[in-house]
Formats: structure tokens, sequence, C-alpha cells
């Protein structure tokens, strides 16, 4: 095996994957460490340009009209060593009537200070499906900034689905700032699950702007802040359009020292559009707590198990 | 001496006598009904007893095997054997009914099977019901089964059912009876609190509580008598100087 196929296993390893799925030719990867492409895989209909920069890279993602992508691709992006900056500027544009799963791993297992910066901007084609997750995995220091950035064009019939998990380690600081536009009889689903310790800083600002008629968007983020921990939810829906629909939805669990904000937008401009809100911030449920208590858990235990549940 | 014994329970809420020297023995490896009108103190008494949070403060005392558990939390008293299934049990967001149910079955150190198991009991199908959430897309009465199967699966020795069939169809009745079949043949003693006189009936003997004190208890067909004449249209509610039987508490 060459030097960097070896280090792009140990990269992809890191992020608690099974790494033999980038033996499979089916799966489209790509594995960057730093600003360093050290796997690149393409299948037919897919066309991924990387340039390295100083500083991190930049993607071009291009999806054929027609095209259905079958196995979800594969990303990976990481740094190993303690410090170091990396920016990820994204550019991609899916064709009409295609489809597309990314499953992607951003790795930091042993940040002491790095920056990781994402900049995208996605255009999904007419009756398009653009399907994303990204999960997190840090280390157990905190030092580490995160600040994923994306503006995203839904056109006619585009469907937009993105899940954002950072669950194992520290967050440290991030700050996501995601605006979506849905031309008409798009869907926008965004769901972000992040739990928060030690002196971590959250903040999550999505605005989703329904402007085509019959849009439909749902904006969802659930978050355990514990110890210190602080989070913010700026959660905005904007409709514009007849027929539009849209929910916004925050839980946030706090404990011990730890503070949560929500600040949900509703902003209805066309009298035949629906948007509804819901937040719930505090401390675990009482009826919920004492329930698990009464079947012999203690406190702290149940305590968990919801917030796992709130988080899962 | 029973399983659990209340001695001169009292205690209010906001001010107000809730329960009033209240004492009542309970036989192990029976099935207690307690019924009596809205607003009698019954779900009072069962957070009392399970020492929930708002309901530490009071006179009195109440004992479990002989020993008091007065200053014991939630938790605790769990340990010792002792649960509660809730009139409305409470709703999570994402937490798996096999998550919930394998938390009450630890406590009693199974493993293997005893989600399917408790599920199966309750005539939920584990395939359907395992990996879904204990959360509002449950109906009343899934939930009330799925409440009721975290029970089981805990064999507690004392149990505390807060109306198990309120908002329960025909069919879940019979699950929620065979329950009480279960828990009784495991030697969990139960204390069942209802308004459903075929659900009384599902009871070794009864009790009649009325504005937080014990009024009468004996057999079934005894207490059955008030709870037909009286209680569904009890205008003595909660003004124990008028009502008409004398007290054998
Ligand atoms: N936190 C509280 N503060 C003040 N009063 C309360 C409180 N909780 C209950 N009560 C009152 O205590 C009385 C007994 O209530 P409880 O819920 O125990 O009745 P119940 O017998 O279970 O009635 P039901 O058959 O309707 O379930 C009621 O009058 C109720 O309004
Ligand atoms: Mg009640």
């Amino acid at each position: 095996m060459s030097d960097q196929m070896q280090q792009m296993k140990e990269v992809y390893e890191t992020t608690e994957s099974d790494s033999s799925v980038l033996n499979d030719p089916e799966v489209a990867h790509l594995v960057i460490h730093q600003n360093k492409v050290l796997g690149l895989h393409k299948v037919p209909g897919l066309e991924i340009d990387v340039t390295e920069l100083d500083d991190g890279v930049e993607l071009n993602i291009r999806l054929a009209d027609g095209t259905i992508v079958k196995k979800p691709v594969h990303l990976c992006f990481g740094i190993i060593p303690e410090t170091g900056v990396q920016r990820i500027k994204m550019d991609v544009k899916i064709g009409k009537n295609a489809k597309i799963s990314l499953l992607s791993h951003c790795t930091f297992p042993n940040a002491v200070d790095i920056q990781h910066i994402m900049d995208a901007e996605i255009v999904v084609g007419e009756n398009s499906e653009y399907n994303y997750f990204e999960r997190h995995i840090h280390g157990t220091k905190g030092g580490i900034k995160v600040v994923p950035t994306a503006k995203v064009t839904l056109e006619k019939g585009a469907k937009f689905i993105t899940e954002f998990e950072l669950l194992k380690g520290r967050v440290g600081e991030i700050y996501i700032d995601y605006q979506i536009t849905g031309k008409e009889d798009s869907v926008m689903e965004m769901t972000s699950r992040i739990s928060g310790t030690g002196d971590d800083f959250i903040q999550i600002k999505e605005s989703g702007f329904l402007v085509g008629e019959r849009a439909r968007g749902v904006l969802t983020s659930k978050i355990a802040a514990r110890e210190k921990a602080q989070a913010e939810v700026y959660n905005t829906l904007r409709a514009t359009a007849p027929f539009t629909r849209g929910h916004v939805d925050c839980h946030e669990i706090v404990k011990d020292e730890a503070i949560a904000k929500a600040i949900p937008i509703v902003d209805v401009q066309d009298p035949r559009a629906h948007v509804t809100h819901e937040a719930a911030i505090g401390s675990v449920d009482n009826k919920q707590l004492e329930t698990l208590m009464s079947r012999g858990m203690d406190e702290d235990e149940a305590v968990e198990l919801i917030i796992n549940g709130l988080l899962s | 001496m029973g399983l659990l014994t209340i001695k001169n329970l009292s205690l209010s809420l906001n001010g107000n006598k809730i329960l009033d020297e209240l004492s009542v023995d309970f036989w192990e490896g029976h099935i207690h009904a307690v019924v009596g009108p809205n607003g009698a103190g019954k779900s009072t008494f069962a957070y009392t007893i399970m020492g929930l949070s708002g309901y530490r403060d009071f006179q009195g005392d109440i004992l479990f095997a002989g020993k008091s558990i007065k200053n014991l939390p939630i938790d605790q008293r769990a340990r010792l054997g002792i649960t509660l299934g809730w009139q409305e049990p409470a709703r999570y967001e994402g937490l798996k009914v096999r998550d919930f149910i394998k938390a009450a079955g630890r406590f009693n150190g199974e493993e293997n099977g005893v989600v399917e198991e408790a599920l199966h009991k309750m005539g939920l199908e584990p395939l359907l019901y395992a990996n879904r959430a204990v959360d509002k897309t449950l109906s009343g009465g899934e939930r009330k089964k799925i409440e009721m199967a975290s029970i089981l699966a805990m064999r507690p020795k004392l149990v505390l059912l807060d109306e198990p069939d309120s908002g329960i169809d025909v069919s879940a009745l019979k699950n929620i009876f065979a329950a009480l079949t279960y828990l009784k043949a495991m030697g969990s003693t139960v204390i069942l609190i209802t308004h459903s006189l075929e659900v009384l009936k599902q009871a070794d003997h009864a009790f009649l509580l009325c504005a937080g004190k014990i009024f009468d208890k004996g057999p079934v067909s005894r207490i059955q008598h008030y709870f037909e004449d009286k209680c569904l249209i009890c205008d003595h509610k909660n003004v124990p100087e008028e009502f008409p039987v004398e007290v054998k508490g």
C-alpha cells in the first residue's frame, strides 16, 4: 500500500468508520488532510475538481443532469496534528433530475488550536435531490473553531436535506451560518444535533427563504449544553410565496451552569402561507426524569438517557 | 403487617389538605384497588408513596417491608422494588422504546430478550415497536401499554398503577388485565387506582378513598356498592363530615 493510501486510511479511521468503503469502486470518495488531497475517486456523471490552497482546498463538484449516484459519496476532511487551519471552499452544482447523497466526516481528534472553515455555494437543479450528512469528531481539549457557512439555492422541485452532527468530543466553538432559498415546490430540511460541554460555544444561524409557491422548509436544532457551555440558535423562516409551509423547531436541554438561547423568527408575508415554530429550552423534563428514576435509574443516568434520546 | 403501611399520612398542597391522617395497610402479593371520586387524592397518594418532587413534605410515615422510606429519594425507593405507572405517561424525544424498557429491566438483572418479552406480554409486536421512540407519535393507548411493558420488565415488588385503563380500548384492556395477572404471578403487590368497575373487579380487595381519607375497605363486592351507588354521582366530594358511611380504615 502506498504511503498516501495508508495515510488516507488512517485519517479516515479516526472518524470511527470502516475505511474498506474507500475500496468500493462504486463509492466516490474524497479524503483531504489539511490542504492535501490524500484520495479522490469519482463515479460516472460526478465531477470533483480539487485545487490545493495554502490553507485548504477549493472544491468544484458537478453532477450532470439526470445522474443518480447510487451509493453515498464519502467525504473526509481533517487535521490530525494539534494545530492548523483548514479552509474548504466548495462550489456545488447539481444538474436537473439528479440525485446524490454525501456523507461527510470532519475529524480533528487531537485539536488544540485548529480552525476549520467551510464556505459553500450550492445550487440544486430542478427536481433534483441533494442529501448531505456531516459528522464531526473532535478531540477532548476543545481547542477548535468550526465555521461552516453555506448559501444554497433550490431550483423548482429541488430537495435539500442536511444533517449536522457534533456529538463526539468537545465542540470548542462553532458558528453555523446557512442561508437557503427555495423556489417553487422545493423542500429544505435541516437538522443539527450538537452536544456541548466545558466552555464550548455553539451558535447556529439558519435562514430559510420560501420564495416559490408551495416551497416547504423545516429547520430543526437539538442541543444539549452541559457544564459551562453556551448555545445560541437564531433560526429564521421567511415565507413570501403562496401555499408555502414551514416549521422551526428548537429543543435545547441545559444542565449545570450552561446557558441556552433560541430566537426563532417566523416571517410570513403571504396570507396563504403557513409557518409554525416550537421551542423547548430548559432542564430535563421532570416527569421524564422521575419516570426513569421510578424504574431504578439514578438521576445522572436518567438525564444522560434523556439527552442521548434527544440527540439521537 | 402488610408490605406497605401508611401511618397517619397528611399532606397539603398549596395550603390545601389533600391527604388527611390517612392510615392503611396493603398486604403482600394482592391486587388492591383504590377507588374514589375525582379529586379525592388518589394520584396524590400514589405520588407520595413514590416520593415524587412536590410530594415529599408530609406528616406521618410510609413503611415498606417494615422500614420507613420517608427520607429516600425516588430512585432508592425504586431500587427497593417500588414503581409507579402514570395516569398520563411521560413522552420523550428520540428515546427508543427498547432503551426505555431496558432501563427498567436492567434493575432486575435480566438482559437478553427482556424488551421483546415485555412487549409481547402487552400485545405489542417488538419488530414494530422496539425501535420507535417513546414520543408523541405513539397513540395514548400504545403509550400506556409501553408504560406497562416497562413495569413488567422491572418485576417490581410493589407497583402503583394510576388509572392504567384510562384512554384504553376494549382489546387493549385485555392486555392490561393480562399484565395484572403477570404481576400477580411474579409476586408483585399491586395498588390499582381506577374509575372502572370492570377493572375494580380484577382486584382481590378494594379501598374507598374520599377527601384524603380511607372511608371503607373490604372485598370488591362491598366497595363496588359505593362505587355504583355513590361515587359516580358523589356529591359529598371533599366534605367528609357529610359522608354517610362510618370510617373503617
Ligand atoms: N399541586 C397542587 N396544588 C394544589 N392542589 C392540588 C395540587 N395537586 C393536586 N391538587 C388537588 O388535590 C386534590 C386531589 O388530587 P388528585 O389528583 O390526587 O385526585 P384524584 O383522586 O387522583 O382524582 P382523579 O380521579 O380526577 O384523577 C384535587 O382537589 C386537586 O385539585
Ligand atoms: Mg388521579
